[in-house]
C-alpha cells in the first residue's frame, strides 16, 4: 500500500523485536510528522550507538569506544566478589538494588540444549581465565531462575568447584508484595529451603 | 471459541513481547498446543515457575480465533525437581521434550505419546532407577509407537533369523517375507547371527548382509528387553551395552526425524 521510503522504513521497523506491522506503521507515521531535527537526532543516536558501543574487554559488559565498562573502570569496586549474569541488562537490575559493590562477568546467554547453545557459545572460558588470574574469593551465580539459567548455574558450579573460590547462588523465593496462596510449588519449596533464621544476631543487633 | 481444561507437559517456551511467553505443551486430550502465558516473565506472575519446560501441569486454556491459545490457569501436577536440579539429568530430560515436540502434532491428540513422556520423566526423576537408559528407551518406544520400531529379531535385509528367535510372534511377518532359498538354508541348520545395525533399513543385519554399526550381543539383548516389556528391569542398575544402545537409539531417532537432536549433542552434561 505504501511505496518508496515510507514502505522501506515500515519494513525496517517491523524487523525489530516486539514490533509488528501495525506498530511499525504507527512509528513510521509519527516520524513522518515529527520535526526534522527530532528525526535527525534519533538517527544520529542510532548510528553513534552502533559505532561506539563495544564490549568491555574484562567483563563483557557494554562499554564505549573499546575501553573498560564503568564497573571495571571503578577502582572503588570490590574485586574479590564476582557476580555472573547472563545479559548486560541483568547488571542494571542488580545495580538498582544498591546492595552489590563487587564486579561482574557477563556470559551473553545461558546454556540451552534445545537451541544448541553450549558452553563454547558463552563467555565461560573467559570467566575461568579471570578466576585464575584475578584475586577472586567469591563467585555469585546470578543467572535467571529458569531451566536454562539453573542449568548454567549448575554447570558453572561444577567447573568452579575445581578452583579455590567460594561459589554461591542468588536466593530463590517469593517476590516482595506477592501473595503466598498464588505461589507455585517450586518457588515456595525453594523459599522454604532457603528460609532464614530471624533470631540470629547480625552486626550487633537482632534482625527482628 | 471455547475454554477447555487438560493436563500436559511443557515442552518449550519462547519469549513474547515485554513479559509474555509462548508455551508449547503436549496435552493428553488436545495434542500439542501453543498458548500465550501473559506476564509470565514478571516476578509477580501468577503462573510463576509452573510453565517452565519439564513441568507437568493441569491447565485451563482459552482457545480463540487466533492460532495461539491463551493460558488462563495452571496448576502443578509434578515439577520433576530431581531432574531440574541434577546437571546430568537436565539434558536427558530436555532430549525427551525435544523428541516429543518433534513427534507430536498440533491439535492431534496422542494420549499414548503423552503417557510415555510422563512415564519417562517419572523414571528419570526417580533416583532409584538408572537415568542413563531412560532417554534411549524412550526413543526406541516412540519409534515403535510411530510404526518404525527397529527390527531386532531377524536380519532386516534378508529376513534370516537366529535360531534362538525362531517361534517368536513378532518375527512371523518377517519370516513370511523371506526368500525360499534363504528359508531352505535356515532349515538346513545354517545358524545366523545378528551382528550389525543399519539405520537405512532400520534394524539388525546378519553376517552376510553386514553393514553399518557393529552391535554387541549385550546391546542387542538390551534393546530387545526395552521393546519387549522388560523396561523396568532394564532401568534397575547399570546394564552392559548401555552406551551402544544410547548411540543406536539416538541415531535411529535422528534418522526417523531427519534432523539432529540438539539436546543430545549438547555438551552441558559433560
Amino acid at each position: 500500500m505504501y511505496t518508496g521510503p515510507l514502505r522501506s522504513l515500515i519494513d525496517e521497523l517491523g524487523r525489530m523485536p516486539g514490533i509488528g506491522p501495525k506498530s511499525a506503521q504507527r512509528i513510521a507515521f509519527y516520524l513522518l510528522k515529527a520535526p526534522l531535527e527530532d528525526v535527525t537526532r534519533l538517527s544520529n543516536a542510532i548510528v553513534v550507538m552502533k559505532e561506539r558501543t563495544t564490549l568491555c574487554s574484562i567483563c563483557f559488559n557494554i562499554s564505549e569506544g573499546g575501553g573498560l565498562c564503568d564497573v571495571c573502570d571503578d577502582a572503588q569496586r570490590d574485586g574479590s566478589i564476582l557476580c555472573i549474569v547472563e545479559d548486560p541488562r541483568d547488571i542494571v537490575a542488580v545495580e538498582r538494588t544498591h546492595r552489590f559493590k563487587g564486579r561482574y562477568h557477563v556470559l551473553h546467554g545461558a546454556l540451552n540444549p534445545l537451541e544448541g547453545v553450549g558452553p563454547d557459545q558463552l563467555k565461560i572460558a573467559e570467566l575461568m581465565e579471570r578466576v585464575g588470574n584475578e584475586p577472586i574469593a567469591e563467585v555469585i551465580l546470578c543467572t535467571n531462575p529458569n531451566l536454562e539459567g539453573e542449568a548454567t548455574a549448575m554447570y558453572l558450579a561444577k567447573l568452579l568447584s575445581r578452583t579455590d573460590v567460594s561459589v554461591t547462588r542468588i536466593a530463590s523465593g517469593l517476590p516482595v508484595g506477592g501473595d503466598l496462596e498464588y505461589a507455585d510449588e517450586l518457588t515456595l519449596g525453594r523459599a522454604l529451603d532457603g528460609r532464614t533464621d530471624l533470631t540470629t544476631v547480625r552486626d550487633g543487633s537482632t534482625t527482628i | 471459541m471455547s475454554l477447555f481444561s487438560d493436563r500436559g507437559v511443557v515442552l518449550r517456551t519462547y519469549k513474547l513481547g515485554e513479559a509474555d511467553r509462548i508455551v508449547v505443551i503436549l496435552t493428553e486430550g488436545h495434542g500439542k498446543i501453543r498458548a500465550v502465558a501473559k506476564g509470565v516473565r514478571r516476578t509477580t506472575s501468577k503462573f510463576g515457575a509452573r510453565l517452565e519446560p519439564l513441568s507437568h501441569v493441569s491447565l485451563l486454556v482459552w482457545s480463540g480465533r487466533s492460532d495461539l491459545d491463551i493460558i488462563n490457569q495452571a496448576e502443578i501436577v509434578d515439577t520433576f525437581r530431581t531432574i531440574r536440579e541434577d546437571l546430568d539429568r537436565v539434558p536427558k530430560g530436555i532430549s525427551l521434550l525435544e523428541v516429543a515436540d518433534q513427534i507430536s502434532q498440533e491439535g492431534l491428540a496422542d494420549p499414548r505419546l503423552y503417557q510415555m513422556l510422563v512415564g519417562a520423566l517419572r523414571a528419570l526423576s526417580d533416583t532409584a532407577w538408572n537415568p542413563e537408559l531412560v532417554a534411549p528407551a524412550f526413543f526406541l518406544k516412540v519409534l515403535g509407537l510411530e510404526g518404525s520400531a527397529p527390527v531386532l529379531d531377524a536380519c532386516a535385509s534378508c529376513g534370516a533369523r537366529p535360531s534362538s528367535s525362531i517361534g517368536r510372534d513378532s518375527d512371523r511377518h518377517i519370516a513370511a517375507e523371506r526368500t525360499p532359498e534363504r528359508a531352505t538354508e535356515d532349515e538346513a541348520g545354517d545358524l545366523v547371527e545378528l551382528v550389525a545395525f543399519d539405520l537405512v533399513v532400520g534394524g539388525m543385519l546378519c553376517q552376510g548382509c553386514r553393514r553399518g554399526r557393529a552391535v554387541s550381543a549385550e546391546a542387542l539383548d538390551l534393546m530387545r528387553r526395552i521393546l519387549n516389556g522388560s523396561l523396568s528391569g532394564v532401568l534397575r542398575g547399570v546394564q552392559p551395552g548401555s552406551e551402544e544402545v544410547t548411540q543406536i537409539a539416538t541415531e535411529a531417532m535422528e534418522t526417523h526425524l531427519d534432523r539432529r537432536l540438539r539436546s543430545v549433542r549438547s555438551a552441558v552434561g559433560a
